[in-house]
């Protein structure tokens, strides 16, 4: 099956015979999967910078005193790491990568419906990166992610202005992409590919872009009059000049709490191709899966309100909000449900992608659950703004985002690069971080009952021994997102030539040679069967054929 | 255990009450967390592509097994909600009769002022056993008086009132953090509850001390303490209530000017677009600071706003005495 050499044509090579002309051959490209690379290398880049904030802020907690930064330092540091985790790392990382590289791909099209469009997207996310990184540079910004009013209106002397224009351009970067999805999805697809044929990826990406389109320009709106009433003193938010504080927190929780699910929606899209592929089975229950994206999408819009139980909003608004936040787990758990029962009857094998699904599953059930607690008023009262917050929400977003980003990252590998990667070390580095990601965040939970608040620089020393475990579990975390760096490094020159389709997976892109053509397809496809098409009696086939030494 | 809780201390009656809902959750999550990944762990070692078992006949799809799990977890999810909601509305709903006490926040740091006048900062003295209601507002921005002790939170805004109630059981010190981010020294602005028995709190009030004002300047000037329940926040309010010249127009007999303010904390006000508001802190407070937002019914709007005339403390005092000429006051 594997062939020996890379493909000769194929998007990555290409004839320029100067730098120059390679710069430009990449720095000009409209060729989706180009873009998608492009969005990898500097999603990647805020990775690791948001990483290194969160090891200042995890380095200083280790112990109760402030000794190894002043407050400002630290307030900049966790600010830092939450601005650039969540809106230069988490909201793009699986629709900008993945998505960019596969939904055309994957609907058997030849590039996205807008690919000028589509660059453009990448430099809006670069220009507003940079704007972020400049505010980081000269002062930094100590507002938190969620800059709220009148702290960051009128308090604040920081570079608010400036992190909020990252922010606002990199939000056309969000609504460009997932504009150019939902149209792509509409239009694009190739003859046969209905509707209920499309990979789930496909369906989650769809949902996540619906939010991305309708929920971002709201933020735009709610950051852009802070910076009116920074700049102008006209009275929005600040109660001193006549505004409100509170409208504040609705504006940016309309946005921010959907912004949760653009975050974990193609996460969860991601989880249902690998876990499908790895069982060799047809997913449980297709549709269930399918709509409860959708279902998830619509309800995130209902629920901002669960930020705001203590912040003075009604008690009437509380209890409608806690009520929707409620109904939001159902189509969570339906989710989790199907996918273990793919796994029944299936011909399971422990590839390095399949342990990141199966770790996915692990902890966004312990993120989700623990979203109840937080979505029950009365326990929210004691726990919001707590780590018992900032526990849940890492359990989502990096158990969850993080866990299906690598997880994707690992099963398209081969696509994109042509190349295998070494498995063994795939293996290990994918247990490193599960463990370290645990060991990070079970932790907090119990410091966030006990009652330490989140964004505390000095704390009691009661607290530390938990802290220290915290840090701990971190230090091993972090190995952990080296680890990859250097064995995916190593792949591109040493790793095994891949060929068109090294899991057996079924799927368009896997029908085209890796690193695919720039024209994605020789002749469009034409769909006749559902998505993964496994036979009834692929599982048996695949387990008879499995000899010791086989991978496992 | 006291270097290395696990667990924190149950000391006020929303305690025991948070507590029982939150071991509810633990082991329904257990149910959940506990089973789930072995029943995973099952399936994928079971049916690891090298084991040789029965694979014939494999589902995709079962409408009865996807109404299961949709249902059963809908009915938990809902039982949990009613539990959290009623107890939610329990802790945000203040008695009739309270003590009552006002905070101030302001960067970095917590005022309180008793209804005798006594004034602390960055603690809080209560007596167990009583139902208190703290009137909390913030001098700049959005602050969150958090004593986890007693599993109450609420945040503290400029330019409003906001009202956390609670009732402790035990005595104690517990701590006293603000949660919600307010800038340079936000986790510096913590402080310490002390619940003390009824009568070792009223000794402590009665306990004359440094005046400390919010600005944190200590005034010796005036003995604002006293041990005599003659109230002197209301005292200080009604020396305001006549130094602003308020009383001019506000008659206590009725007949003038503005309405009279007798009875009026906790009493349904008629306005003259013919709706209705219930006289609490924060229409006390917006009437004098914002006078023409609401106009009770057969009124000119005439009254002079006073915002930026009167600090925080002052609105408070004012509030203090307008409350004592309600009927059913405390």
């Amino acid at each position: 099956m594997a062939t020996l050499s890379l493909p000769q044509s194929s998007y990555i090579r290409d004839n320029s015979r100067t730098f120059t002309e390679w710069l430009k051959s990449w720095l000009l490209t409209v060729d989706h999967k180009r873009i998608a690379i492009l969005y990898l290398l500097s999603i990647n880049f805020f990775f690791l910078l948001g990483g290194l904030a969160a090891t200042l802020v995890r380095v200083e907690l280790i112990t109760p005193q402030g000794d190894l930064m002043s407050s400002d330092v630290y307030n900049r540091a966790f600010t830092l790491h939450g601005v650039i985790m969540v809106f230069f790392f988490l909201i793009p990382s699986i629709p900008a990568v993945l998505g960019n590289f596969l939904v055309p791909l994957m609907i058997g099209a030849r590039d996205l419906a807008f690919p000028r469009l589509n660059l453009l997207s990448w430099y809006l996310y670069m220009i507003g990166g940079l704007f972020a990184l400049i505010a980081a540079v000269f002062g930094g910004v100590d507002t938190g992610w969620t800059f709220y009013t009148p702290f960051s209106s009128t308090y604040s002397n920081s570079n608010v202005v400036m992190t909020i224009t990252g922010a606002f351009i990199m939000g056309f970067s969000s609504i460009l992409t997932g504009l150019n999805f939902i149209v792509t999805i509409h239009k694009m697809r190739a003859p046969g590919l209905t509707w209920f044929r499309l990979p789930l990826f496909i369906w989650a990406n769809y949902a996540t872009s619906i939010i991305q389109i309708l929920a971002t320009p709201v933020l735009g709106i709610a950051l852009l009059l802070v910076v009116v009433e920074r700049l102008w003193g006209v009275g929005i938010y600040d109660p001193a000049l006549g505004g409100d504080p509170l409208l504040f927190q609705h504006l940016f929780w309309f946005y921010s709490h959907p912004a949760v699910y653009i975050m974990i929606l193609p996460a969860m899209g991601v989880i249902s191709e690998l876990i499908s592929t790895f069982s060799r089975k047809r997913i449980f229950g297709y549709e269930f899966i399918a709509f409860s994206s959708i279902a998830i999408a619509i309800l995130g819009f209902l629920v901002w309100g669960h930020h705001m139980f203590v912040s003075s909003q009604s008690v009437y608004a509380g209890l409608i909000f806690s009520f929707i936040t409620m109904l939001v787990a159902i189509p969570s758990a339906i989710k989790v449900f199907n996918w273990t029962a793919t796994l029944y009857k299936g011909s399971i094998s422990y590839r390095t992608p399949m342990l990141y699904a199966l770790g996915f599953i692990g902890l966004f059930v312990i993120g989700g659950l623990t979203g109840i607690f937080l979505g029950v008023t009365a326990v929210d009262l004691h726990v919001t703004d707590t780590y018992f917050v900032v526990a849940h929400f890492h359990y989502v977003m990096v158990g969850g985002t993080i866990m299906a980003y690598l997880g994707g990252i690992h099963f398209w590998w081969p696509k994109m690069t042509g190349r295998m990667y070494n498995e063994t070390w795939g293996s290990i580095a994918a247990l490193i971080i599960f463990v370290g990601f645990n060991m990070t965040f079970f932790p907090q939970f119990i410091l966030g009952y006990l009652g330490m608040p989140r964004r505390y620089h000095v704390y009691p020393p009661e607290f530390q021994v938990l802290h220290v475990m915290s840090t701990a579990g971190a230090s091993i975390l972090a190995i952990g997102f080296i680890v990859p760096l250097i064995y995916l490094g190593i792949s591109l020159r040493k790793g095994r030539i891949a060929g068109d389709n090294p899991w057996g997976a079924t799927g368009l892109e896997w029908k085209t040679s890796s690193p695919p053509p720039t024209y994605n397809f020789d002749k469009t496809p034409i769909v006749t069967e559902e998505a993964y098409a496994y036979p009834p009696e692929a599982a048996e086939r695949d387990a008879a054929s499995w000899r010791p030494g086989s991978p496992l | 255990m006291r270097d290395f809780p696990l667990f924190p201390d149950q000391a006020s009656t929303f305690a025991t009450q948070v507590d029982q809902l939150y071991f509810f959750l633990v082991a329904l999550s257990l149910i959940f967390a506990g089973v789930l990944p072995f029943v995973i762990l099952y399936l994928i070692v079971r049916y690891h592509r090298s084991q040789k078992v029965d694979r014939s006949n494999p589902v995709n799809s079962n409408l009865k097994l996807e109404l299961t799990w949709t249902i059963i977890p809908l009915i938990l999810v809902m039982l949990v909600f009613f539990w959290g909601a009623f107890l939610y509305v329990q802790i945000r709903t203040p008695p009739m009769r309270t003590l009552d006490v006002y905070v101030i926040g302001k960067q970095w740091m917590w005022h309180v002022q008793h209804p005798n006048g006594k004034r602390e900062n960055n603690e809080l003295h209560v007596p167990i056993g009583q139902p208190v209601k703290l009137i909390m507002t913030s001098q700049d921005v959005i602050h969150s008086f958090y004593i986890p002790a007693f599993r109450v939170k609420q945040d503290v805004l400029p330019g409003r009132y906001t009202v956390m109630w609670f009732q402790a059981t035990k005595p104690g010190e517990y701590h006293l953090f603000c949660a919600e981010y307010c800038g340079t020294e936000h986790s510096l602005m913590i402080g310490r509850v002390v619940a003390l028995p009824l009568a070792d709190y009223e000794r402590w009030l009665a306990t004359p001390g440094p005046v400390i004002l919010p600005d944190g300047s200590i005034d010796t000037g005036r003995p604002t303490v006293v041990a005599s329940p003659g109230d002197p926040m209301a005292a200080a309010g009604a020396q305001l209530f006549t130094n602003l010249g308020c009383a001019g127009c506000h008659a206590m007999a009725g007949g003038g000017v503005g309405p009279s303010l007798k009875g009026l904390y906790g009493a349904t006000e008629k306005l003259n677009d013919g709706s209705t508001v219930t006289a609490d802190e924060n229409y006390l407070r917006e009437s004098i600071l914002n006078p023409n937002a609401k106009i009770v019914a057969g009124y000119a709007p005439v009254m002079p706003s006073y915002q930026g005339q009167i600090s925080e403390d002052q609105l408070n005092q004012l509030i203090a005495y307008i409350k004592s000429l309600a009927d059913t006051g405390n």
